[in-house]
């Protein structure tokens, strides 16, 4: 029992990323019926932000300190930061500490620029093209970004921790009146699966809620129609697919902490959402949120050393296995609607 | 001639002089000049740009005539690098087994693959394919480490049993591979003057193999599977309705282009007797997707000038650093000099990759033809006899 | 005992009784009409007889044989071929190579890894390409590119394509839709040269009465999925089941 809940937990952490960026996917495929290879992109380029607002707010002064020398008797030199100065060093300390939950609000703006930059910019030249076009050109683009990252950040993975107070483990199974010490998580992934449910939660609430959500989703189900009623869709769609880089973005920041940022991780991440998004059905919002989950804590199952044991090498592929199972028997995938992308 | 019309043979004769004559036209300046370092005629790399060509020609024959993009054919390349190197291990040093076994390995595989995949078609053949090859570099880095000798890759040893050959030298060391006693290694220099030109057995070894098949391809694009394989592009209802099955079509046309793949794989083992998973990542297959693109899918000689772009400039590009840039731009002042080299920089050395994306992104939107378009539209400016217009305008606007 | 006999055809689409009982003879060598009202079942019923859905229940015999649960490809093996409504062609071949796929396909089957020889050294093949597009007055167009062609010739092209594999039975989907009237008469002056010059069984699904009582032998009529009468030309036209049913469209 305390096993299932462990490796429930562990898989919720990376099922919500998959989840969150396998739902800005469908969001773009759904709208705009683009299959964006650089989405995944969009993802590191959000947990890049993480990493550059920790390095904003770190950015400091020296002084030199005449009471104290180094080692070769030269005087000290202080590095202050910006923020110590201006709000004092504890307020300031604690800005810097909790640089990754700021850069939240940081990555908002960012996102939604850079993704209406890039389908104002480029992916509208493509909506007429072959599926195969826009995955070409979304792939380049995914190369370009990916390299631009590399060269203001380099090739090696940033360390961005999560603030101190969130960074600890907790005694789940203590909670759940268990043994103490069976089911140790830490806060950090509780976090991150809360968050990834908040934001889950206001996009759908958001579609469901509001005109723009109604009619964004009458045009995924007809776009012609909602055309011909003189609704402006393309504005719209610009809209939602800055949303859906904001979505991933967000995905990004918070991941920072998990997994140090390299410039590859997006396109790591890329190929599993693709196979989560065809797994939930290409074009449902509940599928992709749903195949998230399910594959997140599925690849975690496959992980227990039982597992492995009978099956070794199963954890490595237990997510195309099932990817290339449900294809093959169930084409629409779990939830999809009939007739999007099938033959 | 050969079965070929005339302009297809004409074509044959010219890539046939150009790689026969690479080791001359890739080695264009003097040794000390300062230009030398743009020579790509050493044989490590004229090596590569053959082997490369076959692997785009293969993925050129399912993507460019049938549309089917894989994302998965670097999978392919991969098991024929490790068929190779094991024909190495167990049977001989001689190349010939070894490339014979990585084609037929290559094919099986492809036709396992192929026979799910290709039950989906569009962008879900295109995930399928990336999925099986995920799921191939994961198990060669993983589980099938017996096998594929996980992250350290795959080598031949002092201690392999090489049933028809030796295990090692008379010296004690590992022999190398070779055509019936040619080492594949074995480079003649030349020195002409100033010149110096490198004769590799290896690069003539693949470059034959390359023209053969370039030949083949020729063939399959003018034969009636070819036209059926378009038709497969074209349209699929009208096919069915014709009395064809596609699925059968598009099989083969996995197989054979998955048995080029393992054909590149295989000499690239050959040349150098190792393998290593990172071969069937998908950054691998996409690079091949890139050649074509680049080059111009769908056309005969488009994936080999792809396929020699992309390999050149990596080399050359990401060798060009800073002080060369600041060689180039010497005579101009001291300012506009550091900027032009600051504006550069990005794009060179490590930079390549940004270049590439950038330049394959830029073909995607502007020359969907590749550099095959782009060659065609240079040489109709040039031309300036406007008769290709006005027959195109013609054949597309009959009388109603 | 016609060519084509259905039997007793039933589909439902969830609530909808797409077609009800649809019994129809085609008899050999005749050139039968099915008409009736936008949504009488005349386009399912076609499907039915290419492979493309498959009826719940009855029977639909070729020949002798059922076409039942075979693929679109088998059925057009047995001799059934296939005009559409708009014109399928492959846009990005020519027009030569889209005489020559259905002659392989007629004399390899449904595979043949033919991948060695040209498509032209084929000599026979490619004189009887060039002499069907003869008869449709396609051969000064044999080297365009098909997606070029305006509509008209694509229509004549679809249906070289169709004929070139001597079908017995050749099945149209409203050949003349959204022509207008000189191209439509066209057309039914192609069908008549056609007919009249071999033997072949067609089956025309058509609106538009003009083209119907030019070319038809025999006329089905079907509203709500059902037939409701089948009889010549002439006994048609003044039939009061068929009026009534038509009289919903006029008004």
């Amino acid at each position: 029992m305390d096993a299932i809940i462990l490796q429930t937990l562990n898989g919720l952490d990376k099922g919500s990323a998959y989840a969150l960026i396998a739902l800005g996917l469908t969001l773009i495929f759904g709208t705009l019926g683009v299959v964006n290879f650089a989405h995944g992109a969009l993802f590191m380029i959000g947990a890049f932000c993480a990493v550059t607002l920790q390095r904003l707010l770190s950015a400091s002064y020296t002084t030199l300190d005449e009471t104290r020398t180094d080692f070769l008797g030269n005087p000290a030199k202080i590095e202050t930061p910006y923020v110590e100065a201006w709000f004092g060093p504890d307020v300031g300390a604690g800005i810097i500490e909790w640089s990754v939950p700021l850069a939240i609000l940081f990555s908002i703006p960012v996102m939604m620029l850079i993704g209406f930059a890039m389908e104002r910019g480029l992916i509208k030249h493509f909506y007429k093209r072959p599926h195969a076009d826009q995955i070409l050109v979304t792939f380049g683009l995914a190369i370009v970004l990916q390299e631009i990252i590399k060269y203001f950040y380099g090739a090696n993975p940033i360390p961005t921790p999560a603030p101190d107070a969130l960074t600890g483990s907790f005694d789940f199974g203590a909670l759940l009146g268990m043994d103490p010490n069976v089911i140790i998580y830490p806060y950090w992934r509780l976090v991150y699966f809360a968050f990834a449910a908040l934001v889950i939660g206001a996009v759908f609430a958001f579609l469901q809620f509001t005109t723009f959500g109604m009619v964004v989703r009458a045009g995924m189900a007809d776009r012609e129609t909602v055309g011909l009623l003189g609704i402006n869709i393309d504005k719209r769609f610009t809209i939602m697919f800055g949303l859906a880089a904001c979505v991933a973005g967000l995905a990004g920041v918070m991941y920072a902490p998990i997994n140090s940022p390299n410039y590859h991780m997006g396109m790591d991440f890329l190929v599993l959402s693709f196979v989560v998004v065809v797994v939930g059905g290409m074009g449902s919002l509940p599928g992709a949120v749903l195949a998230g989950f399910l594959l997140g804590i599925l690849e975690s199952f496959a992980s227990m050393t039982q597992v492995i044991n009978l099956i070794p090498g199963i954890n490595q592929i237990i997510i195309y296995v099932v990817a290339i199972i449900v294809l093959l028997t169930r084409p629409r995938g779990l939830m999809g609607r009939k007739g999007v992308m099938e033959e | 001639m050969l079965g070929l019309g005339r302009k297809d043979f004409g074509l044959l004769v010219i890539v046939a002089l150009l790689t026969l004559l690479a080791p001359f036209i890739l080695n264009p300046f003097p040794s000390d000049s300062s230009l030398a370092q743009f020579n790509a005629g050493y044989p490590d790399l004229m090596q590569r740009f053959v082997i490369f060509g076959i692997f785009a020609i293969g993925f050129n024959i399912l993507f460019g005539l049938t549309g089917y993009l894989s994302f998965g054919h670097a999978a392919f390349l991969g098991v024929g690098s490790y068929a190779a190197v094991w024909m190495f291990k167990l049977l001989t040093m001689n190349v010939i087994p070894a490339i014979i076994l990585s084609v037929l390995i290559a094919g099986v595989f492809s036709l396992l693959i192929g026979y799910i995949s290709l039950r989906r078609s569009g962008i879900y053949f295109s995930i399928l394919t990336l999925a099986f090859a995920q799921m191939s570099f994961a198990l060669a880095y993983s589980v099938l480490t017996p096998i594929t000798n996980g992250e350290t890759g795959l080598q031949i040893a002092l201690d392999d049993p090489r049933i028809l050959g030796v295990s090692q030298t008379a010296d004690g060391s590992i022999p190398v591979t070779h055509l019936f006693g040619l080492e594949m290694r074995a480079t003649e220099v030349v020195n002409m003057g100033p010149w110096q030109f490198q004769f590799s057995a290896g690069y003539y070894l693949c470059a034959l193999l390359m023209l053969i098949a370039f030949y083949l391809a020729i063939r399959i694009f003018r034969s009636p599977f070819g036209m059926m394989l378009r038709a497969v592009k074209s349209n699929q209802q009208r096919l069915y309705y014709t009395g064809l099955n596609a699925r059968p079509y598009t099989l083969a046309a996995f197989v054979i282009s998955g048995m080029y793949a393992g054909l590149a794989g295989g000499l690239l083992a050959a040349m150098d007797p190792l393998a290593g998973a990172e071969r069937m990542q998908w950054t691998a297959s996409g690079e091949v997707v890139l050649m074509t693109i680049l080059g111009g899918a769908g056309t005969l000689i488009g994936p080999v000038l792809g396929a020699g772009f992309i390999k050149y400039f990596e080399n050359i590009f990401s060798k060009i650093n800073d002080n060369v840039l600041h060689g180039w731009f010497a005579f101009l002042p001291d300012g506009i000099e550091d900027a032009l080299v600051a504006v550069v920089h990005p794009f060179i050395g490590k930079g390549w990759h940004l270049t590439l994306g950038l330049l394959f992104v830029a073909v995607v939107i502007f020359l969907p033809g590749g550099l095959v378009e782009g060659g065609q539209r240079i040489a109709r400016l040039f031309r300036r006899k406007p008769a290709p217009d006005t027959e195109r305008a013609h054949q597309h606007t009959p009388a109603e | 005992m016609g060519i084509l006999e259905v039997k007793d055809v039933n589909k439902r689409f969830g609530g909808l009784q797409a077609l009800g009982d649809v019994n129809l003879s085609v008899r050999e060598n005749t050139v039968h009409a099915i008409i009736g009202p936008n949504g009488a079942g005349k386009s399912t019923l076609l499907n039915c007889l290419v492979g493309k859905l498959i009826p719940d229940t009855g029977s639909v015999m070729f020949d002798g044989q059922s076409v039942l649960g075979r693929k679109p490809y088998e059925i057009n093996q047995m001799g059934i071929s296939r005009v559409f409504q708009t014109p399928e062609i492959f846009a990005d071949l020519s027009v030569f190579e889209n005489m020559m796929i259905p002659l392989f396909a007629k004399r390899d089957g449904s595979f043949r890894l033919h991948a060695f020889e040209g498509v032209g050294s084929e000599r026979g093949l490619t004189q009887e390409a060039e002499a069907m597009l003869d008869e449709v007055n396609m051969l000064e167009k044999r080297d365009f590119h098909a997606g070029a062609l305006s509509r008209g010739d694509k229509r004549r092209l679809e249906m070289a394509m169709c004929l070139i594999q001597r079908p017995r039975l050749l099945l149209l989907d409203e050949p003349t839709a959204g022509m207008a009237r000189a191209d439509t008469n066209n057309t039914i002056d192609l069908l008549k040269t056609i007919k009249a010059k071999r033997d072949i069984t067609m089956c025309i699904i058509e609106h538009d009465m003009h083209v119907v009582f030019s070319l038809a032998d025999r006329i089905t009529v079907l509203a709500q999925g059902t037939p409701l009468v089948e009889d010549t030309p002439e006994n048609i036209k003044g039939h009061p089941k068929v009026k009534e049913a038509y009289l919903g469209e006029a008004a």
